[in-house]
């Protein structure tokens, strides 16, 4: 072998080596300043009962001609991220083309529209939505307001990209046509853009619907308060029930969203 | 040697791959397996170490049965007959060498595979079968920095990490250019020569097999028609396998 | 004839769809109390909020670094934990590793149940099992980090190319040799990028578990939530904001590295 193939392995190794000490250092940090996982005999305890809960749900609670149920709770869920979904599907156009590189001139207009994305994204929709309930009160419509407002940073990163993917010759012909600004746009660019932009948001609204399972924690409508009272309560079968709804509404809309995208596409 | 033993191979749509057949193919051999594509050549070729399962007939490798073989026995045989394909089938990512060093796993215990601690003298066999094709130099980039020929050349060394006494390569030109296909074909005959291994190729080239080969056998609906030494393949004959006149782009020549 | 009849139809679609849509909009206003005038009315109350975070209470910064720290912690372990699990699910729930169904269906069965649950309901539902803390919180990540991870290892498990596969057989390996010199080689640089992709969740997750008793700052924002102390939420806002930025630029840099 020459030397030139032997100084390419070392060094190759060096980086192996320096990668595997960083990854360690890591861990090491990490788990040394964990506390020691242990099973409380309580623990065996809860579990049984959330598993007994799971099986034999409070079929009761399923349906109650007054007052609060299931049914109705996970309607109001459903709203809540069809609402949100809604919202932001529209409020994410101008980000979109905001952050488009090929749709300003110069580049720190789009770098800053994306800044401004990414920075909506890292806002949890939980915090989200205590600001929210701070202006229009307890209920879903904070819910609404918060998903509606954190999924634009998703919805306007994808569409954003969508748009600088796309391919301009058409719209270049009807502009040799004579057509004005709207017109292009309406024309060569939303036929364009339109069924990629459909597949994001239905796939935003999936997120949406498990995310809007938690906004009732803190009060901001939907299944996830009745969940924390029965868990704070110790009702498991209640519990069980709630979970059960959860996985199945869940599981329901994810079908019916990635087939109709798998359609769109 | 292998043998075989009234060969049938029907697929499930019931066409039929091979078609009742009995051959013997002795050592030190370079066969070359004409036909068309669909006639059964890659089908004859992967039903050797059961790549392809035979619907009936046996399959005679040096004296044992690879058809009755099950289990560890059956990954015995496969260990001595290295295998070449068409598009080369590395492992894009990981390094020429470990490409080669996992033609040896089949000698080793499954932890030590895993673990990737080959005794020095697998390396050392690894570099001779890459030294073999002329890639030493190249052991330790990615495979997918080679170019296609050197990557088929990369898969002949696994065949010879492999210790193999048969090698198997099918179709392994077709996606290469006639410059590097003269260079795999020449590697090929040069190792079938210097160390004896029994060497069946499948190729479409007329020219191409009558210049490496020195037994041919023209294969047609999934039965043999044609067995014999080179000088017998007349240019009549491959009209009789392909069933129609040989047809320019059948040569290599032409592509140049 | 023809085409105006299929233009016609087209258009029917559309119509059809747009009124489903316009449908189910108004009927879920409807059980949602949206009110654009409660809106209007509130806007000033969130303005007069906004202002109460301002300035950001800096020397709460240093008080609350050992639960941000402790928050990346969590995320480190519960990605883990959850991609070690997640290989022999995605291993097993691949159609060409595992040839019959009868086995890769109940593991792609679990792995999509799993999946349905969000981070903050597994960890409201570990904290009656495990007690308040990390704990809980470690737990929830890892159950949820292996949904993700498992899934979107799988899928590029089934995307690999047969061909060195197929050469693996034909040297004679057994099913453990095949995966690991045939399937492990192909698949590891995107499990790596998925497991850090995860990671990134992780960490936003991690910051508002505390919320539900699972450990790390999150609990220090619902305190001071509680406590009307303001200034000091937007402190925390504002520190999870950075760690995540940088967090997600660093992973960023990595995946961009790995392919």
């Amino acid at each position: 072998m020459n030397e030139t193939i032997r100084k390419k392995q070392t060094i190759r190794r060096i980086k192996i080596w320096t990668s595997v000490v960083i990854v360690a250092l890591i861990y090491i940090w990490a788990f040394s300043g964990m506390p020691k996982m242990e099973f409380k005999p309580s623990a065996v305890q809860a579990i049984k009962a959330i598993f007994s809960g799971l099986i034999h749900p409070d079929w009761d609670y399923f349906y109650d001609p007054e007052g609060e149920d299931l049914l109705r709770t996970l309607l109001e869920t459903l709203c809540i991220a069809i609402l949100g979904t809604f919202i932001s599907s529209i409020l994410c156009v101008p980000f979109a083309f905001w952050a488009a590189r090929n749709m300003n001139k110069y580049r720190f207009i789009s770098s800053s529209g994306k800044f401004v994305l990414s920075v909506i994204r890292v806002f949890p929709e939980l915090i989200l939505a205590l600001l929210f309930i701070a202006a229009v009160g307890t209920g879903p419509f904070a819910g609404i307001l918060a998903l509606g407002f954190h999924s634009i940073g998703m919805l306007g990163k994808l569409f954003g990209e969508s748009i600088e993917d796309m391919d301009f010759s058409s719209s270049e012909a009807l502009k040799s046509c004579g057509a004005n600004k709207i017109q292009t746009l309406w024309f060569a660019i939303v036929p364009q853009v339109m069924p990629s932009f459909v597949s994001f948001t239905l796939y935003r609204f999936e997120l949406s619907v498990r995310a809007a399972t938690i906004l009732g924690i803190v009060g901001a409508g939907g299944i996830g308060a009745p969940l924390i009272f029965a868990l704070q309560g110790h009702k498991w079968d209640r519990v069980g029930m709630i979970l059960i709804g959860i996985i199945v509404m869940v599981t329901i809309i994810d079908y019916i969203s990635s087939t109709i995208r798998k359609r769109i596409v | 040697m292998i043998e075989f033993k009234d060969v049938l191979k029907i697929y499930p749509n019931g066409t039929k791959g091979l078609n009742n057949v009995n051959i013997k193919i002795n050592k030190g051999e370079f066969v070359v397996i004409v036909g068309l594509s669909g006639a059964g050549k890659s089908t004859m070729l992967r039903s050797i170490n059961r790549l392809h399962e035979i619907t009936s007939g046996e399959i005679i490798i040096d004296g044992k049965s690879i058809t009755k073989a099950r289990g560890k026995a059956l990954l015995r045989c496969r260990r001595d007959i290295g295998m070449i394909f068409q598009n080369f089938n590395l492992v894009k990512r990981s390094t020429v060498l470990r490409n080669v060093l996992s033609g040896r796993v089949g000698y080793h215990s499954t932890i030590r595979t895993l673990l990737g601690l080959f005794p020095k003298e697998d390396i050392n066999i690894a570099l001779n079968a890459l030294k073999r094709v002329n890639l030493e130099e190249k052991a330790y980039s990615r495979a997918d920095e080679l170019s296609g020929g050197q990557q088929q050349r990369v898969s002949i060394a696994r065949a010879l990490a492999q210790e193999a006494k048969f090698i198997l390569a099918d179709e392994p030109v077709a996606s290469l250019d006639p410059l590097t296909t003269k260079q795999v074909m020449d590697d090929l005959k040069r190792i079938n020569k210097d160390l004896g291994i029994t060497t069946i190729v499948n190729l479409h080239f007329v020219d191409l097999a009558r210049q490496y080969a020195t037994r041919i056998v023209g294969v047609r609906a999934g039965e043999i028609v044609f067995d014999g030494p080179v000088e017998e393949a007349t240019d009549d004959v491959f009209s009789s396998i392909y069933g129609r006149p040989v047809k320019q782009d059948e040569m290599l020549g032409a592509k140049v | 004839m023809d085409a105006l009849k299929k233009r016609r139809l087209s258009l029917m679609k559309r119509l059809v769809t747009l009124i489903f849509i316009i449908v189910i909009l108004w009927a879920s206003s409807l059980g949602t109390e949206v009110s654009i005038s409660s809106l209007m009315d509130g806007l000033p109350g969130m303005g007069s909020l906004f202002l109460e975070m301002l300035p950001p209470d800096w020397s709460y910064f240093s008080y609350v670094t050992e639960p941000m720290l402790e928050t990346i912690r969590m995320a480190v372990i519960g990605t883990t934990y959850g991609a070690i699990v997640a290989i022999p699910f995605a291993l097993l729930s691949s159609r060409n590793v595992v040839k019959w169904p009868v086995i890769y269906f109940p593991f792609r069965f679990v792995m999509n149940l799993i999946r349905t649950i969000p981070e903050l309901l597994l960890a409201a539902l570990f904290v009656p099992v495990l007690g308040i803390g990390d704990n809980a919180g470690i737990m929830a990540l890892s159950v949820f980090s292996f949904g993700v991870i498992a899934k979107l290892a799988y899928e590029s498990i089934e995307a690999i190319d047969n061909g060195p596969l197929e050469a693996m057989t034909a040297v004679g390996a057994n099913k453990i040799q095949w995966i690991f010199y045939g399937v492990v080689p192909q698949v590891i640089a995107s499990f790596v990028s998925y497991t850090l992709y995860c990671f990134e969740i992780n960490v936003r997750a991690a910051a508002i578990l505390g919320y539900v008793g699972a450990g790390g700052i999150g609990l220090y924002l619902n305190n001071t939530l509680k406590l009307f102390q303001y200034q000091r939420v937007s402190t925390i806002i504002i520190y999870t904001l950075i760690v995540v930025v940088i967090i997600d630029m660093i992973s960023n840099k990595c995946r961009e590295k790995l392919i």
